[in-house]
């Protein structure tokens, strides 16, 4: 940058030019802040993406005070997560909001990503922002269940057993494959150890890596909206988009209120409900693991109970697992699969809101499913749900270019 | 980067050869990586032989015992439930074993070297829960025809009383009967097989 004149420069006077001319901090500030225009007709969906990032911050922080007392070997796993709770200084309040957050965080993608499926905002030019999007999720399940293991309760064993045993489903190579990843002959010490590496270094730092490259591509083409039209295609004398105003003050602004009402709620769930009735903390995994005692009802927590369900739903073992990593899998072609001429739910006609409506239904009741006893008639019902589920992304495919929409405006509605 | 003079088959060359041999060298370099994810030595050893008495072992009574952290099962059969085995066999996925894992010895009806004890990994096959023995032949809550075997209270599957898999349930094959041999008539040596067997 040649002539870093920005206002912020020129206002904090000699001591931004200083640094701006070894970091280019002011452009930088400007090029993502103050001169980055995002559409004005934001809604409350476009609350949850900020909050994930609010949230990932409180994870890391209260993950990295965790690891001052936890002990990752299965000896001591499950007294130093007690110790935490009841001789640590605040200790109890630091794991909750780390136990309890993890929930909120799946709340909140789940919303982000539904947000996506209102508004097209994967379509292109913003496919690659909804692969890092999606790539985000994999990390974070996989982050999310590696945590679970770790106080090393019966359901954090027994959730292990059953979950590194779906890959010895894999033909040939699945019971080397399951003994490498647990590096011993069942679920241990080793498996504890490795599963800590992975969940306080390894991932993180992926996850941290994808955002990264999520926000990237997002500034590059910049938001949509509920409108599901681009805003750039309408500019001012000066280049600025009409329908746009600054992402700072003006969002940030919104984003910092959205925190707040984030954090009453929050903060209720933390100190009288922490525990979400058996479901952001299942009672099973107040008792310490034994490998001689299955609980008698393993279930996953409820963010996986979805694909749990689509697991159980099939007889087969083999085409259980392939199923439920195809209900995942899936999900990374949506931009593709929709090939609807308009991108936002709004001009789209009645086919696509049943159809969203039913997918929406079909994952609530599913993630429900998968946390019941799987008598006869609920294994039916999953089946259905399993149908509805996987249809909604066939349907996509080959009614979305032939299904009715309505004539898109040539500026943002309010 | 300037192109006068260039030979560009031959940088093209370099380039792809350099990048190939870097390749092979980041794939070595791997290897300590992955293996160190394997069963360490002391893993392994921890992994040794157990011995069972069969001495203590009350007809009926099922004894558990761990061998490389998997419970596995001793269970002591009568007549009456060897002579029963055989009528299930058109509920079953797998009455003759022949997708199911065990040593040689053990791929027969009653799955087992000798019948009157049978020898099983208790875990599973579906998701390595432990089954519930529910020897009592009659109605269950979950069968209406119930002629005494293993339930996992996990997914529902359910085995008979050889361990052998019944159709129509998540679990795909009969429980797995480790390795296991005779040190004399009263002792069971669970991690090694006979002389000659594999």
């Amino acid at each position: 940058m040649a002539k870093p004149a920005s206002t912020l420069a020129k206002r904090s006077g000699s001591f931004m030019n200083w640094i701006d001319k070894r970091l280019p901090v002011s452009a930088f500030w400007k090029a993502t802040m103050t001169g980055y225009y995002a559409p004005k007709n934001f809604n409350f969906w476009y609350y949850m993406g900020s909050l994930a990032l609010f949230v990932l911050v409180l994870q890391i922080l209260s993950g990295i005070f965790l690891t001052m007392n936890y002990k990752p070997s299965a000896q001591e796993a499950y007294a130093s997560v007690e110790y935490i709770m009841r001789d640590v200084d605040w200790g109890w309040l630091i794991r909750y909001l780390h136990s309890t957050g993890a929930s909120f965080f799946f709340i909140l993608v789940y919303l982000h990503m539904f947000r996506s499926l209102l508004y097209g905002s994967h379509r292109a030019p913003r496919e690659l922002v909804w692969v890092f999007g999606m790539l985000i999720y994999l990390s974070l399940m996989a982050e999310a269940f590696m945590g679970y293991v770790l106080p090393w309760g019966q359901m954090s064993y027994w959730g292990a057993q059953v979950i590194i045993n779906l890959f010895g489903a894999i033909p040939g190579i699945g019971g080397p494959l399951t003994e490498w990843i647990r590096g011993d002959y069942f679920i241990s010490d080793a498996t504890l150890n490795r599963f800590f590496a992975l969940h306080v270094i390894a991932l993180p730092l992926a996850i941290l890596g994808l955002v990264l490259m999520h926000l990237v591509a997002l500034r590059e083409n910049g938001s949509n909206n509920p409108d599901g039209i681009e805003i750039k295609e309408h500019k001012d004398e000066n280049g600025i988009p009409v329908d746009g105003v600054a992402f700072h003050p003006y969002y940030t602004i919104k984003d910092i209120f959205g925190v707040g009402m984030f954090l009453l709620v929050f903060a209720f769930v933390i100190f009288f409900w922490p525990e979400g009735g058996g479901l952001f903390l299942e009672p099973d995994n107040f008792v310490p693991a034994d490998p001689l005692v299955t609980p008698v009802h393993i279930k996953p927590v409820w963010y996986f109970t979805p694909y749990y369900a689509i697991l159980k739903a099939v007889p087969d073992k083999l085409m259980g697992v392939i199923l439920m990593g195809l209900s995942v899998g899936i999900l990374f072609f949506v931009p593709w699969l929709d090939r609807s001429p308009v991108k936002s739910i709004r001009y789209k006609g009645a086919w696509y809101k049943i159809m969203l409506a039913l997918f929406a239904i079909a994952f609530v009741r599913l993630g429900m499913l998968g946390m019941s006893e799987g008598t006869p008639a609920q294994t039916i019902e999953m089946r259905v749900w399993t149908f509805v589920y996987f249809s909604f992304f066939i349907l996509l495919f080959f009614l979305s270019p032939r299904g009715k929409t309505k004539p898109v405006p040539e500026r943002l509605t309010h | 980067m300037p192109t006068d003079g260039v030979n560009k088959k031959r940088r093209r060359f370099l380039v792809a050869a350099t990048s190939a041999v870097g390749a092979v060298g980041a794939g070595f370099a791997a290897v300590p990586f992955i293996k160190s994810w394997n069963p360490s030595a002391r893993a392994q050893a921890v992994g040794a032989p157990v011995q069972v008495s069969l001495g203590d072992i009350e007809p009926g009574q099922l004894v558990k015992v761990l061998w490389r952290g998997q419970t596995i099962g001793v269970l002591r059969r009568s007549e009456a439930v060897l002579d029963r085995l055989p009528e299930v066999d058109p509920y079953l996925r797998d009455p003759d074993s022949n997708e199911s894992e065990q040593p040689g010895f053990a791929k027969n009806e009653s799955r087992a070297m000798k019948p009157e004890y049978f020898v099983a990994n208790m875990h599973c096959t579906h998701l390595g829960c432990i089954p519930e023995m529910i020897p009592e032949v009659g109605p269950q809550p979950f069968d209406e025809h119930w002629w005494g075997g293993f339930f996992c209270p996990c997914h529902k599957s359910k085995y008979d009383l050889a361990g052998r898999v019944y159709k129509n349930v998540p679990a795909p094959l009969n429980l797995v009967i480790p390795p296991y041999s005779y040190l004399d008539e009263q002792t069971i040596v669970v991690g090694v097989n006979p002389k000659g067997e594999s």
